[in-house]
Parts: C-alpha cells; structure tokens; sequence
C-alpha cells in the first residue's frame, strides 16, 4: 500500500514541479504586463471613504490596513519618475484614513508626501493640511497630530504664528512633550530657524516606521546641515580674501590657510568648493541635495 | 486447469478505527479462494463479515492491505479488467434525474460501442430484465425491485463473463426475487460465472454450485452446499391438530410446541412410529411428516455464534 | 465526445440542466432588463459604462456561485450517493472521472456564461442603439471571467474530493479572497524588517491563485483595449495552474478508500 502511494506522490511531483515553475515565469510576466497598464491610466475605482466604509460590512480596518499598503507601495514605486504628480496618493490616503480614522502613520505619511514638493511628493500642501485637521479632529487627545500641523505651516506654508499655536496646542495634549513647547517658544520667537527644522526632522527621522520617511528626513537634515555650512564657510571666503586678495576654489586651501583644524567636507564627506563669487557651494559629485526654495534663513 | 474466473489470495483489509485512528480492526484476514469459469458462486455470512469488503476490494474502491487478486487472469489494478465484468451494489443508487434507458446508455458509452449497437444493447437488455415498457421513466420514480432490475441490467449490458452481485435480493418481495433468481439462473445456463453474497441462505441452496461461508472476516469454509452440511437425516417433524377439548399426552405435551392451532415436535427416526401410534390414540389429525436435514442455516448458525463466544471481532492490536 | 472524460461531462451537463441550474438565466434577465429600462433615462456617457459593470460583475458572481455551489459536491455527491460504485466499475479510470466531472462543470459556465453575454449584448444595444469596435473588450472581459471560473471550479473540484460541502465552500472561497487580495498580502509582507518573512510573501504570492489577474471588467467598461500578449499570458495561466490542481485531486482521490 505505502509503495503505491509513493509511486503517486512521485507521478504528482513530476507534474506538479514543472508546472509550478510555469506558473511563477507566467504570473512574473502578467504583472510586467499589467504594471505598464496601470501607470498608463491611474484608476482607483473608488474614492468614496464614506460610501466604501459602508460597502465594507464591518471590515473597515482590514480595509484600511489594505488601502495603507497601497498608499506606500504606489509612492514607492512612482518616486524618482520624471514628471510624476502622485495624483492617487491624495485619494489613497484620503479612503485610508476614512476607514481608519485612528491609523497614526497614514496622517504622518500624507503630512510628509503629500506637501513635498516634486519630484519627491505631490507638491500639495493644501492637502496634507485637510488630511491633518480630518486627523485632529478624529483624534482630539493626540499631540503627534498637532505637532504634524505645526510642521506643515512652519515647513512648507512658513506661516510662523499658525505654526507656533499649533504646537503649543500639541504641548497641552496628554503625553506632550516638552520638546513641542520649545517649538512653539523657539517659531513664535524667531520664525525660520536651524534649530527648530533640525529639531522637526530629527524627530521625524527618529520615528520614521517606513523606509521612504526615513530617506526623506535624512535628506532633509543633510540640507540643513549643508546650509549651515555654507553659510559659515561663507565668511570663511571673505575673510580668505581680505588675506590673500583672492577668493578661494576649494575647501583643501581654507584649511591650509591654518584657520580650520580639518578640511571642510558636507554631509556625505565630500569637500565643500567656492564659486567665481567667493560664495561657498557643494561639489556636483555630492549626492547632498539642497532643498528648493531653501528653507532656513536666507543667503 | 484453465485460469480460474476469479482467484484471491490472502486479501487482507484493516481499518483505522478510533478517534485518534490509532487502532486497527481487522474486517477482512488472509482471504484465499478460487471461483472457476461459469460457476454459480455464492458468498455468505452475517452482516459484518467481510463480504462487501472483499466485493469493493475486487471492484478497486477500497486497496487491500496484503493480498492480490486477478479476475479472468488479469490482475484487479489493470482497468482492462472492468471489460469483462459487472457489478450490482448493495442498495444501488442510480442517477434519479435519467430515464431508465438513458442510463443504460451512459454506461453502455464506456464501452465504445457504434451508436446503433449502443441502441440495441440498451433494448435488448431493458426487455431482458422485464423494464421494456418502463424504459422512459425517470429512475426517480422506480419502486426498489425495479431500481434492482435496472441494477442488473447495467451489470450485464456490456455481456461481461463474470458478475458481481451485493445482495441482489435484498428488500425485494417475493416476485422480484424470483425475477432476480431467474435472471441469475439465465446468465448461468449462459456460461457466465455469476458471484454473489447474500445471507438468504435458501436463496443459495438453490443455486449455487458452491459457496464460501465468511464470518468474522475469516473463511470458514468452501464447498458445494452439499458438501458443508451432511445430508444426514438426524430427526422426524410431525405436524398435528388436537380435536377440540382433548388434552394432549403427557410425554408429547414436553416437547411439543404450538403453533395457533397447529402443533409441531421433532423426534428421532427410531421413534416415529410409536409417537404417530399415541397421536392416533388420542384422535389427533397427522398433518405432515417430513424428515429434517441440517441445513446450510444451521451450519451458519453455529458458526456465527461459536464466533460470538470465542472473541470480540478480530482486533489486530494498536497500529504501527 | 467519444473519450472517457467527454461522456461523464456530457452527463454532468445534463445533470445540472436537469437539476433547473440554468434558471438563474432568468433573475440575470430580469435584472439586465431592469437596469436598462432604469438607465435609459440617463444620459447616454453613463449608461453604457453602468450596463456594462453591472452586467460583468453579474456575470463574474453569478458565475462564481454557480461554480463553487456545483463544484463543491461534483465528487462528494457522487461518493454519498454511492453512485460512483457502479461507475467505477466500468472500464474508467479515477483521474478521467475527475476531469470528466470538471469539463461537464466548466462546460455548463461556459453555456451559462455565453447566454448571459447575449443578455448583455441586447441590453447595450437597447440603451445605446450601436455597437463599437471598442465593445470588443467586453468579450474579452468575460473570456478572462471564464478563465476565473475554470480556475474557480477546479478547486472546488479538489476540495470535494475529501471534505464536506460546506468546509469544501469555506476553503475555495477562502482561496478567492486570497487570490484576489494577493497583490495586498505579498505588500504587507514586505513591509516588515525579517528577509525570511518577506521571503515567506513572495512565495505565498507565487502559491496562490491571483485571481486579479483576471479582472478587466474595469477596462471593458471603459472600451480599453486589452493586449494581446495579457491574453496569452492569462490563458497559460489559467491552464497550468488548473491542470495543477487536477493533477493533486487526481493524486489524492486515486488513493482513497470509498465508504
């Protein structure tokens, strides 16, 4: 009996292999094919939050949990295309948080994305403002919400006394930290500040739960770093000047020049160079990008 | 010797039993038997015993454990082997939503018969098995006897030389058991080797040419019916009636029995005609004599419940 | 229809014809003539894209039904009937009973299926009084529904050959959902830091039947065409991964004792 069912097992496995095998290769090809499809017509059938809570018989969550992954995977797979606008992210979003209206990291991720301008995000801040107060609004208790809204007037809408409020309001939350009543002493006092940006992304790097986040905070805070730097190693170039009579090209002479203890490179390790005008500047081999318009005081 | 039409040797069958199917029982043991061409074969026992066990085994809807078995020399794995036989379930079931015909017809396709034959076939055996006029009727509305014959008909529409039967009797009143025995009667005189089971034990005296009494899935014994119980007379059965109001004698009234009016007692031969002389005396009606021969239910009987006493149903210990 | 398989399909047809199955045509009718007389009164953009959703999407669930609800007792019936005994003693083979049973089951979708797509064809007709060359993705649409419901059917098949009717309706629908949400499952897998759980996603995404593939009811509805090469693709699909699980029913089934 057992050599019987061998023989079969061994009859199945010879059938079964090879046909499995086709099936990958085939289903790798379908998702080739379908993938060009989609990115030639974006479709999100629905984009009803309301009406597709109701069609969802109870399962909102798990929905949300869907629509959520879909949000992530469409930004990550779209970012770094030439010209992309992120037209679904705003709905994705939108339906996720409509199902879901406590899930935390899709207000922080619409925050970030959806108000970064291109080619990393879909340049609407307006947006991520509505999705923030919806947020709010759903979850009156929670300080990170606020503290989102902060960011975004500082950020990107730079309208300093919207954005200290709203992290005094996050400060008076439960669990606020003191961190947020700084924020809003700090921008209501001073407006654009390097300590204050270097404090938003740092928080946001340290928190970031998925990749795409981590990157982009990261790359925030290596700008700020680097203007910082320019901004120093641009008086380092007038007074080069007044020394010499001539500005300096790179990096490597100011330090020769005995007043620096170590040659001035940017966050990614490269050495800053100086422009005709004396005007300190990043090598273009530098994978440091600087943000447009640049935010932080103004050169 | 030619090949024989059904040859069996040590077919074993366990089961799992058990809510964890830990333990095995054993329904059918080391079942070795010969059946040769056109022979009437009877397969007997009590319910239990094995005998549809060894029909599905033969049939490969159930894998023995050990043994092999070849019909028509051709080993009961080998599909080819399904040409040449029929089979009739216990308690048929048949497709209700066909006709009588149509189902005839289904069956009769995996045959690869031309359609004109095919056509043929499926009338001549309707009128075979008595169902010409009810040919296009839905199975649905057949009564049991019918549902057997169509069973039958079936078994044998493709003229195989060797049929099974399960029970081919059961639940039919005596009319569609005389078809059922006639039918089994024709296919004989046509030379086909008919096996059957059954535990109508008259029903095999009358035509097999030899059976197998199976109980507890063992073999208990081969032979024609004739050769398992002796054809010994071994006692005289009187049937009698008592005029009104007379009692019946001392000694008769012990082993007597009545039966409504009737009263019926066995005696040894030696005491036949002294037990008439005391009827006689006392003006009793003599309605039969007639000698009494051990007959295959007896045998059976005593079989079945030697095995009751000896054990509980064969249990083979745990599994593995 | 000489083969082995071909006569037991023929007949499992005939059961289902018989067994009235085919009666669901008239809800769907019923429905497709609501839905026109009810769109008409819409402006002509909209109600062709309605007729035509609505129509495929009946077309999928009815079919889905019909195929799970038949499936799943395609075996089972037989085996609780004991009408198998007498089949299996004929000269038939266990594997050629199984793709008879599923041929005779795709066989009644296929004939379900074509007349509801004529249904279709007349209620756009009366909303939209023409045809476009577009329209052509609605055949499509309801090939690559087909292809489904073969898919759908052999499943239901496998699971028949060994388990109840309802735990054999659990587990095919189950295995819809699955393959319809795969693309979400293998996603969310790969979120997660552990290679070994992301691993795990690919291979079950690979393992599961992917349904999606199947769904162009949006494109007919909008009268995109399909390519050609999707067409290809989805066939082959369909075909190995059915075969496949034929191949396990018939491994499981062949080795069964029958009660």
């Amino acid at each position: 009996m057992t050599g019987r069912s061998h023989s079969r097992s061994l009859r199945f496995a010879l059938v079964a292999i090879p046909l499995f095998l086709a099936i990958v290769l085939l289903q790798t090809r379908i998702d080739a094919e379908t993938r060009t499809i989609a990115q030639q017509k974006e479709e999100l059938l629905l984009r009803s939050g309301p009406l597709l809570k109701k069609l969802s018989l109870g399962y909102d969550s798990l929905l949300a949990d869907i629509y959520w992954t879909r949000a992530v995977q469409y930004y990550g797979s779209r970012v770094g295309n030439v010209g992309e606008k992120f037209e679904l992210l705003w709905p994705l979003l939108d339906v996720t948080t409509s199902l879901d209206p406590k899930l935390m990291v899709a207000y922080r991720f619409g925050a970030i994305f959806l108000s970064e301008p291109a080619p990393m995000g879909a340049d609407r801040a307006d947006l991520a403002v509505e999705l923030v107060k919806r947020g709010v609004s759903a979850n009156p208790d929670d300080w990170r919400l606020e503290s989102d809204l902060g960011f975004l007037y500082y950020w990107h809408l730079k309208k300093y006394p919207e954005a200290a409020a709203a992290y005094l309001e996050a400060s008076k939350k439960k669990d606020g930290p003191v961190l947020m009543k700084m924020m809003a002493a700090e921008v209501a006092a001073k407006g654009n500040s390097f300590s204050a940006s270097r404090a938003i992304w740092t928080e946001i790097f340290q928190t970031a739960q998925d990749p795409s986040t981590k990157k982009n905070a990261l790359q925030h805070l290596q700008s700020l770093q680097a203007q910082q730097d320019l901004l120093a190693l641009d008086k380092y170039s007038e007074d080069y000047r007044k020394r010499t009579g001539r500005y300096p090209t790179t990096a490597r002479e100011i330090y020769e020049s005995g007043v620096l203890s170590g040659i001035p490179v940017d966050p990614a390790g490269i050495p800053y160079i100086f422009g005709p005008d004396g005007k300190a500047q990043l090598d273009p081999k530098s994978s440091v990008v600087l943000d447009k318009p640049s935010n932080g005081p103004p050169r | 010797m030619s090949t024989p039409a059904i040859e069996i040797q040590g077919l074993t069958k366990d089961y799992a039993v058990g809510f964890w199917r830990k333990q095995m029982r054993r329904s059918l043991d080391n079942l070795t038997l010969q059946v040769q061409e056109g022979e009437a074969f009877g397969f007997l026992g009590p319910n239990g015993a094995g005998k549809t066990t060894t029909l599905k085994i033969l049939m490969s809807l159930i894998f023995p454990t050990a043994g092999t078995a070849r019909v028509r020399g051709r080993s009961i794995d080998d599909v080819r082997m399904h040409r040449e036989i029929g089979y009739l379930p216990e308690q048929p079931y048949f497709y209700d939503y066909l006709t009588a015909r149509e189902l005839l017809d289904y069956y009769a396709r995996f045959f690869g018969y031309p359609a004109a034959e095919r056509r043929q076939r499926v009338a001549l055996f309707l009128e075979r098995v008595g169902l010409a006029s009810a040919g296009n009727v839905q199975l649905r509305k057949f009564s049991k006897g019918m549902l057997q014959r169509v069973g039958i008909a079936q078994a044998i529409v493709h003229d195989p030389q060797v049929i099974f039967l399960d029970e081919p009797m059961s639940g039919l009143d005596p009319v569609g058991r005389r078809e059922v025995r006639n039918i089994i009667l024709d296919l004989k005189r046509q030379g086909r080797t008919v096996f059957f089971s059954t535990h109508i034990l008259s029903d095999a005296e009358m035509l097999c040419d030899r059976v197998a009494v199976l109980v507890g899935g063992k073999l208990q014994g081969v032979g024609a019916p004739g050769e398992i119980v002796s054809m010994e007379v071994y006692a005289m059965e009187i049937f009698f009636e008592m005029r009104s109001g007379r009692p019946l004698p001392g000694a008769l009234a012990a082993h007597a029995t009545k039966m409504g009016e009737r009263f019926r007692v066995e005696v040894p031969e030696a005491q036949l005609y002294p037990t008439l002389e005391q009827l006689r005396g006392c003006e009793a009606r003599i309605l039969s004599v007639a000698p009494l021969r051990p007959t295959l239910e007896d045998y059976f009987l005593k079989l079945v419940a030697r095995d009751k006493a000896n054990s509980l149903p064969a249990e083979v210990g745990s599994a593995r | 229809m000489s083969t082995i398989p071909g006569v037991v399909a023929i007949n499992t047809f005939r059961e289902a014809v018989r067994d009235r199955v085919l009666y669901n045509l008239i809800f769907f009718a019923l429905m497709m003539i609501g839905a026109s007389i009810l769109v008409g009164e819409i402006s002509i953009g909209i109600s062709r894209l309605v007729i035509i959703n609505l129509g495929l999407s009946a077309i999928s669930i009815f079919g889905l039904v019909m195929a799970i609800f038949i499936g799943v007792g395609l075996v089972h019936k037989e085996i609780e009937k004991r009408t198998l005994y007498t089949l299996l003693s004929k000269p038939v083979k266990r594997w050629e009973f199984l793709v008879g049973k599923f041929g005779g089951l795709l066989l009644t979708l296929t004939v379900n299926t074509a007349l509801m797509t004529i249904g279709l064809g007349a209620a756009l007709y009366y909303v939209s009084r023409s045809f476009l060359r577009t329209d052509a993705s609605i055949l499509v649409a309801v090939y690559f529904i087909l292809l489904e419901l073969g898919l759908v059917t052999a499943l239901a098949l496998f699971f028949s050959c060994f388990s109840s009717p309802m735990l054999s309706t659990l587990f095919t629908l189950g295995l819809y959902v699955a393959g319809i949400f795969s693309t979400d499952i293998r996603d969310i897998g790969m979120l997660t830091r552990s290679p070994a759980t992301q691993a795990a996603a690919r291979a079950i995404y690979y393992l599961l039947p992917n349904f999606h593939n199947f769904n162009a009811i949006t494109a007919a509805a909008h009268g995109e065409s399909i390519p050609v090469s999707l067409i290809w693709q989805n066939t082959a699909y369909a075909a190995s991964y059915v075969v496949l699980v034929l191949a396990a029913a018939s491994a499981v089934f062949s080795g069964r004792d029958l009660k």
